[in-house]
C-alpha cells in the first residue's frame, strides 16, 4: 500500500490542473482544512485529555471542569499508578504471555504456509480450507472445554494456558497469510536449491524464511497487537490477580479504585498507551498495512 | 522434480506441529463444547446428561433473546457506521486531502491498535456523571443542554458504547477501504471527468460500483466482529446496567462463570457460532449475485 500511495498522485497532476474558476481551488483548500481540523480534534483531544487528567488530584478532578489544565500537576501519580496498579507485574506477565506465543505462531505458521502453499500434494486445499474456518470460530466456542482440560492437567495457575490457547488462536490467520506470500515466490526458486543438494526442509529454513523476512515481521506485528490487547482469553485463564495480563490488571484496578483514584487510574492508562503508541510511532506503516491486509485475505 | 516438493516426511515434518496444535485446542473443543450442551454443571461440581433441555431453555429464555437483540442491533448499527464512516474517510483521503492524507491515515488509525481496556476506561471518564462530570457532560451544561447520566441507562450506555467503538475502529476501515479506492484506474475516472462526469454522478456511477469488492469485504469483516463483540462491551459496562447492555457473548460468559453451568453456555456459544456461519455465508452469496447480474 505505501507504494501504490507514492505513486498515487503522480498521473493525477497531468491534465485537470485547467480549473474553470480558482475558486474550486479555494473551496477545496478551505474544506480539507475543515475535515483536518475535525479528525484531530476527533482522535487527539480524547488522549489529551487523558493526559491531562491524569496529572490531577482527586480534588482538583472533581471539582473543576474536567477540561481545564491542572491546577498543580501531581506527576506523582505515574509512580502511584506504578505501585497500586502493580504494572511491573502485569506488563511481565503480558510478556511472558506474548513473546513464547509470537515466536511459536510464526515458526509454525509459516511452515504450514510453506507445506501448504509451496509443497505439491493432494488435499492441501481441504487442509488449507479447514485451517481457514478457524478465523471464524467464537473464542467462546473452545473456551469452556479447555478451562476443563487446563483445570484437569493442573495448569490453571502458570501462564501456561494462555500461552497454549493464543498460538493455537493466532495459527489460522498466520498460516493463511502466510500461504499467500509464498504464493507470490516462484517454486523454481526452491526446486534450484534442492538441485544443488540441498533438502526441501533446508531450502525452506536457509531460502523461504529469509525470503519472506519482511513478510513474518509484519505477521509478528499483527498478531502481537491482538494477543497483547486480548481480553476474554486472559480474563478466562488468568484470572488470578499475580497473573492478570495488563489489559485484566487494568480492568481490576479500574473496579479497584477507579472511583477513588482518578490521577492514577488514567496514569496508568496513560502508561500503558505511551507504550503502544511507541511501537506505532516507529512501525505505523507496517501496523496499518498488515492488520488490514489479513482482513482482505481473510 | 515433483519429488522433491511433495516429499511426504518434509510436507508432515512441516505441516504437522501446526495442524497439531490446530487440531487439539480449536476443532477438538469445538466438537467437546457441541457435546456440552447435552450436559450441565461445570469442571469442579461434574457433569449430567440433560439432553435437548439446554436447547428447550433456550428458545424459552426471555434473557437470550434480549441478548441476541442487543447483538443484532449492535453489529447492524456497527456496520452501518463503521463501513459509512470509513467509506467517508477513504472519500476524504483519495479526494480531498490527497497527498497530505498519509499523517492523517496515520493519525486516525492509531486508536486501532490501543488497548480495549483503556479506551473503555477513557471513556467511562469522558462520558461520567458521578460523582462529578466528565468532559461531554462538562460540555452539555456549557452549551445549556442537560447533563446526561450516560452509564446509569440501558439506551445512553449503548449510545457511549457505539460512539467509543465507532471511534476505535473508523481509521481501519478508512486505510481499509482508502487502499481499495487506490485500486480503481486512475484512466476509468479521467475519461469520466473527460466525458463531464462530475462530484455526485462521478462517485454514483464511477467510484460507488467499482469499489463495491471493497465494501463487501468490509462488510463481512465488521459484521463478523462485531457479532462477537464483548472486550469493549465487558470493559466499558459490565453489560448494565441490569442487563440491558449484553450481548451473546457475555450472557455466554456469565452463565458459564458466574452461574457455572458450561452446559448452556455451550449452548448460547453454538447459537453464536451459527450466526457468524449463516451471516457469512449470506453475504457471501448474495455478494456474488451483485456481481454475476
Amino acid at each position: 500500500m505505501t507504494a501504490a500511495t507514492a505513486t498515487r498522485p503522480a498521473p493525477a497532476r497531468l491534465p485537470r490542473r485547467t480549473r474553470p474558476f480558482s475558486g474550486a481551488r479555494l473551496v477545496r483548500n478551505v474544506l480539507s482544512t475543515i475535515v483536518i481540523v475535525v479528525l484531530l480534534v476527533i482522535e487527539i483531544y480524547p488522549l489529551f485529555w487523558m493526559f491531562i487528567n491524569s496529572l490531577k488530584s482527586n480534588f482538583d478532578f472533581l471539582n473543576n471542569p474536567t477540561w481545564h489544565l491542572p491546577t498543580s500537576w501531581e506527576w506523582g501519580n505515574y509512580g502511584a499508578a506504578w505501585q497500586i496498579g502493580s504494572l511491573a507485574t502485569t506488563i511481565t506477565n503480558s510478556a511472558i504471555a506474548t513473546i513464547p506465543s509470537l515466536i511459536l505462531i510464526v515458526i509454525l505458521g509459516t511452515a504450514a504456509g510453506f507445506a501448504l502453499e509451496v509443497m505439491v500434494w493432494k488435499g492441501r486445499n481441504t487442509v488449507l480450507l479447514l485451517i481457514l474456518g478457524g478465523i471464524m470460530i467464537p473464542g467462546q466456542m473452545i473456551l469452556l472445554p479447555l478451562f476443563t482440560v487446563y483445570y484437569n492437567i493442573g495448569v490453571t495457575g502458570t501462564l501456561i494456558p494462555l500461552i497454549i490457547t493464543y498460538t493455537a488462536t493466532g495459527l489460522p490467520l498466520t498460516t493463511f497469510m502466510m500461504a499467500t506470500y509464498f504464493r507470490a515466490i516462484p517454486r523454481e526458486v526452491f526446486e534450484a536449491s534442492t538441485i544443488d543438494g540441498a533438502s526441501i526442509l533446508r531450502s525452506f529454513w536457509s531460502i523461504g524464511f529469509p525470503l519472506i523476512r519482511n513478510a513474518i515481521v509484519t505477521v509478528a506485528l499483527v498478531q502481537f497487537f491482538l494477543i497483547w490487547n486480548d481480553l476474554l482469553i486472559a480474563i478466562t485463564f488468568a484470572d488470578q490477580r499475580p497473573l492478570n495480563t495488563v489489559q485484566a490488571g487494568l480492568l481490576n484496578f479500574s473496579g479497584d479504585y477507579g472511583s477513588k483514584q482518578y490521577g492514577p487510574l488514567l496514569a496508568a492508562v496513560c502508561i500503558t498507551v505511551g507504550g503502544i503508541l511507541v511501537i506505532y510511532l516507529f512501525l505505523n506503516q507496517r501496523i496499518m498495512k498488515g492488520l488490514t491486509a489479513g482482513t482482505l485475505k481473510g | 522434480m515433483k519429488s522433491v516438493l511433495g516429499d511426504r516426511k518434509a510436507i508432515a515434518i512441516l505441516l504437522g506441529p501446526a495442524l497439531l496444535i490446530y487440531t487439539l485446542v480449536m476443532l477438538v473443543p469445538v466438537v467437546w463444547s457441541f457435546v456440552y450442551t447435552f450436559f450441565t454443571g461445570d469442571p469442579l461440581s461434574g457433569f449430567t446428561f440433560v439432553g435437548g433441555k439446554n436447547f428447550a431453555h433456550m428458545f424459552s429464555d426471555p434473557q437470550i433473546w434480549s441478548a441476541f437483540l442487543f447483538t443484532a442491533k449492535y453489529a447492524l448499527l456497527m456496520t452501518v457506521l463503521q463501513v459509512g464512516l470509513g467509506y467517508g474517510l477513504a472519500l476524504v483521503y483519495n479526494f480531498i486531502l490527497k497527498k497530505s492524507s498519509s499523517i492523517i491515515r496515520t493519525l486516525v488509525f492509531f486508536p486501532v491498535v490501543l488497548p480495549t481496556v483503556a479506551v473503555a476506561i477513557l471513556f467511562q471518564k469522558l462520558f461520567q456523571s458521578a460523582p462529578s462530570d466528565g468532559v461531554v457532560n462538562n460540555l452539555l451544561t456549557e452549551i445549556g443542554l442537560g447533563r446526561v447520566d450516560w452509564l446509569g441507562t440501558g439506551t445512553t450506555a449503548f449510545v457511549v458504547i457505539i460512539v467509543m467503538d465507532v471511534w476505535r475502529s473508523m481509521g481501519f476501515y478508512g486505510v481499509l477501504i482508502f487502499s481499495g479506492l487506490l485500486d480503481i484506474p486512475e484512466e476509468i475516472l479521467e475519461s469520466a471527468r473527460i466525458d463531464g462526469a462530475r462530484r455526485w454522478k462521478l462517485f454514483r456511477h464511477i467510484i460507488l460500483p467499482l469499489s463495491m469488492p471493497i465494501v463487501t469485504a468490509s462488510i463481512i469483516f465488521s459484521i463478523n466482529g462485531t457479532i462477537k463483540v464483548f472486550d469493549s462491551v465487558y470493559a466499558l459496562t459490565l453489560g448494565g446496567p441490569g442487563t440491558s447492555t449484553t450481548p451473546l457473548t457475555l450472557y455466554m460468559y456469565a452463565e458459564a462463570f458466574q452461574y457455572s453451568d458450561y452446559g448452556y453456555g455451550s449452548t448460547i456459544a453454538l447459537l453464536l457460532t451459527v450466526l457468524c456461519l449463516i451471516v457469512t455465508l449470506f453475504i457471501f452469496r448474495s455478494s456474488r449475485r451483485d456481481i454475476t447480474v
